[in-house]
């Protein structure tokens, strides 16, 4: 019965969704008034009706119910609880419900918070949000239905993936899907604006929150998705250039040129046209990815299943909305009315290269994603890897940095630039004097890692200085925000920079007894032992990690998944991680060497010394905090929060 | 200078960006990109020795043998019409295994072997590489024949 109420729940939701994009356009054509009334409700009802479809979808998997195909595909009745409710996300229909959930959702927290924007252009802009889940829930309904019955239940389930059997499955999808999708809202709301003709200040700054909002939890989902992969995987690297981190990576660089440039619509009324475009984008990329992730294109832990039908479908939903947005866009842009006027030393200036470099990069690295596929498409089989991109986006964001911590000391309109002067030697130096260190002490270090720590002093010193001579109790909390999250572009740059030039590796078949020397630690290889999981066998190593008298014990396992229901055993490597203020030790515990006599008798080690390496996931949360701190402020609690209290002290002066 | 001379500045700053980013992507790309290669490519004299490139295939049955060192192994990738040599020094991901697909990045050497960086296996039994499509069939027949 639960299947059966889910997919009900999806068809009325669709409904509603038509009957919110139809109240719409009759409304916004000149019908009658109450059609507008109907919309906001009606988007609050397909929020909630699509989040119970999803919440049907997590209780079939918790219930191990096998008669529904997908959880006989991707679940077990032994599998730990905690991995049979992320299960539910972990596969292709399920993350597209969860992706639809947001989108619903989305819809209706416009519904019940947006009070800024005028009515019709709340209307249209709830109207394009439903006409977008609408085509989702096509897509969903009858082409990737979660809820599809077998006819007959087999015994048990297949079980789910063993890479996706750790706790990063429980957050790090959810996350990126609620920056990915939330950039919806700005999709919508530029689209409402256009069709209404309103955009101006007022549009930019009931705009602003959502774009920081999916923004942070872009950031966060990639960070998270990076150390995940760091730990997961067993590779010991943090980025990969792989084309679905570069289709998440894509969608951030567009939200974070749009939120610097809605910045400039709301304070100065410039820019306007471009910030809709970068709104329309943003969402885009985030459609692109998903369909270059689902079609099969790639080869990828995300590409779960292939289905050359659902990546027709995709392309075709992606044409119709690009498409209808960017026409749109074409047809009003004439109409936009010229913004303010501003000298190129100022803010809007620097913000104007911070916006042209951040798409630039997005172009190279949206260009290397696709080149493959293109090529492939010509007979040539290809792959664009880590030298390409870095070569490309790495100049260029380090540039990108020295905008951004010039920026903030400029003032709007024109600048004299006596800040710049005043404030930026000191930074400088500091960025020199890194320089210096590293040339001398460094010994032999690549120039972009040597450039990139360099930046960062320069940006740890300058992200500081528009706090320089404030009373620190009086500045605005986006102020604080954007210190932050500029500080937490340094110390992510750093820890890249670091892990990239000093990274020692070992890699050795060590037999028991045996002490391997990696970085400052003496590493003892004790031995192994089998263990049992829940649903897995495991050798388990005991390693010792000694440096400077004090020793910490590692354990690496690998992992034996039995093959379930006719499928295939798997392996999977669990790395052992120590943490120090200086770095981190990473252990990965390889395969038994047979020696001479046919016996395991040595066990393969990897073991790398990574400093800093933590930095780049500390520097990608301070940035998600920063942006939170903005986006607080910018929502106006505090602003409300500090005019109560001022009242009240006034009243106790009285 | 009036709004919309600035309007027609911008716009040009923002075309000759994205022109100088597709001169520099396209340039990056000619020197960095690197060419997927069956065994039958290579066979066929496609592969350029020393120079950077994917090699897909299937790990021949029996064909995995480790060196004394332990951690360098040296087996057989074939796509069921020609075979090639391969050695990897290193840990082989978790689902690399005979009779089942991998993807080694590295250069060809002299002598015909090609020396692997880096080897990624499938992700799951249920994926295939769209570059290997069909080579599971093609092994399976072969093995059939033999």
């Amino acid at each position: 019965m639960i299947a059966e109420l889910g997919l009900a729940l999806l068809w009325i939701a669709a409904a509603l969704a038509c009957l919110s994009l139809v109240a719409g356009i009759i409304f916004l054509r000149g019908g009658p008034k109450d059609l507008a009334s109907l919309v906001r409700p009606a988007s609050v009802a397909q929020g909630v009706l699509t989040t119970a479809a999803f919440g049907l979808l997590i209780a079939l998997f918790v219930r191990s119910d096998m008669s529904v195909e997908l959880v006989a595909r991707n679940s077990n009745s032994l599998k730990p609880m905690i991995f049979k409710v992320a299960g539910t996300w972990g596969n292709h229909e399920g993350s597209m419900l969860l992706w639809l959930m947001i989108l619903s959702l989305s819809g209706a927290l416009i519904a019940i918070f947006e009070r800024r924007l005028r009515e019709d252009t709340l209307v249209a802009t709830l109207a394009a949000q439903a006409a977008l889940s609408l085509g989702f829930f096509a897509f969903l309904i009858f082409s990737s239905n979660p809820f599809n019955r077998l006819p007959v239940a087999p015994p048990d389930g297949q079980g789910l993936n063993p890479l996706l059997q750790d706790i990063g499955l429980a957050f790090h999808p959810p996350t990126l899907y609620v920056g990915y999708v939330g950039l919806s809202v700005a999709f919508s709301f530029a689209v409402g604006a256009l069709i209404t003709r309103e955009i101006g200040p007022a549009f930019a700054r009931a705009m602003r929150p959502w774009v920081l909002g999916s923004w942070i939890f872009l950031t966060l989902g990639i960070t998270a998705g990076s150390y995940w992969a760091y730990y997961e995987l067993g590779w010991g690297g943090w980025w990969f250039w792989d084309p679905v981190e570069n289709v998440s990576l894509i969608p951030w660089l567009a939200g974070a040129a749009l939120l610097h440039s809605v910045a400039v619509t709301a304070t100065r009324n410039a820019l306007r046209a471009w910030t809709v475009m970068l709104a329309v984008i943003g969402f885009s990329m985030s459609m692109v990815g998903t369909f270059i992730v689902r079609s099969g294109l790639l080869t990828s832990v995300h590409s779960f299943a292939v289905d050359p039908e659902r990546g027709t479908f995709l392309l075709a939903l992606m044409a119709i909305y690009i498409g209808g947005a960017l026409t749109l866009f074409a047809l009003r842009a004439g109409t936009v009315a010229e913004g303010k006027k501003f000298a190129l030393l100022s803010r809007e200036g620097s913000l104007v290269i911070n916006n042209l470099l951040l798409t630039t990069i997005l172009a190279l690295v949206l260009l290397g994603t696709l080149y493959p596929i293109v090529a492939e498409a010509m007979g040539e089989k290809i792959s664009v890897g880590p030298p390409y991109y870095n070569k490309v986006a790495g100049p260029l964001a380090l540039i990108l940095c020295l905008v951004m911590v010039a920026g903030p000391l400029l003032a709007w309109r024109k600048d004299d630039g006596r800040k710049l002067r005043s404030r930026l030697p000191i930074a400088a130096l500091a960025g020199a004097i890194v320089l210096v260190l590293l040339v001398i002490f460094g010994g032999h270090v690549g120039i972009l890692p040597l450039l990139g720590m360099a930046v960062a002093g320069v940006v740890a010193v300058a992200s500081l200085a528009p706090l320089w001579g404030r009373n620190l109790r009086r500045t605005p909390l986006p102020t604080w925000g954007m210190v932050i999250a500029h500080f937490g572009v340094a110390v992510c740059l750093a820890g890249m920079g670091a892990e990239s030039a000093f990274i020692k590796e070992k890699l050795v078949a060590a037999a028991p007894g045996e002490t391997v020397r990696v970085g400052d630690f003496d590493v003892l290889f004790k031995g192994v032992k089998p263990i049992a999981g829940p649903n897995y066998t495991a050798i388990e190593g005991t390693l010792v990690a000694m440096s400077g008298g004090k020793s910490h014990v590692m354990k690496p396992e690998s992992r034996m998944f039995p093959g379930l229901m006719g499928t295939a055993p798997t392996e999977t490597n669990e790395a052992a991680l120590l943490t120090r203020p200086g770095g981190q030790l990473y252990v990965v515990l390889g395969q038994p060497v047979q020696g001479a006599d046919g016996r395991a008798d040595r066990y393969q080690l990897r073991l790398w010394w990574k400093p800093l390496v933590w930095w780049i996931w500390l520097g990608g949360g301070l940035i998600a905090f920063g942006a939170a701190l903005s986006m607080l402020g910018r929502a106006q609690l505090l602003a409300l929060w500090r005019a109560r209290r001022a009242r009240k002290e006034e009243g106790r002066w009285k | 200078m009036k709004a919309k001379h600035q309007r027609l500045i911008l716009a040009l700053l923002a075309l000759g960006g994205v022109a100088g980013a597709g001169v520099l992507g396209a340039s990056a790309l000619r020197d960095e990109a690197a060419y997927f290669r069956t065994p039958e490519e290579i066979e066929a004299g496609k592969a350029v020795v020393g120079e950077p490139m994917r090699l897909g295939g299937m790990v021949a049955a029996n064909s995995i043998k480790r060196q004394s060192d332990g951690i360098t192994i040296v087996f057989v990738a074939t796509d069921g019409k020609a075979s090639i040599p391969v050695q990897f020094t290193g840990i082989v991901p978790d689902l690399f295994a005979e009779n089942s697909g991998m993807v080694a990045d590295g250069r060809m050497r002299a002598d015909g072997t090609f020396v692997a960086d880096k080897i990624l296996a499938k992700h799951d039994e249920k994926y295939m590489p769209p570059q290997m499509e069909g080579m599971d069939k093609a092994v399976a027949k072969a093995a059939a024949k033999t």
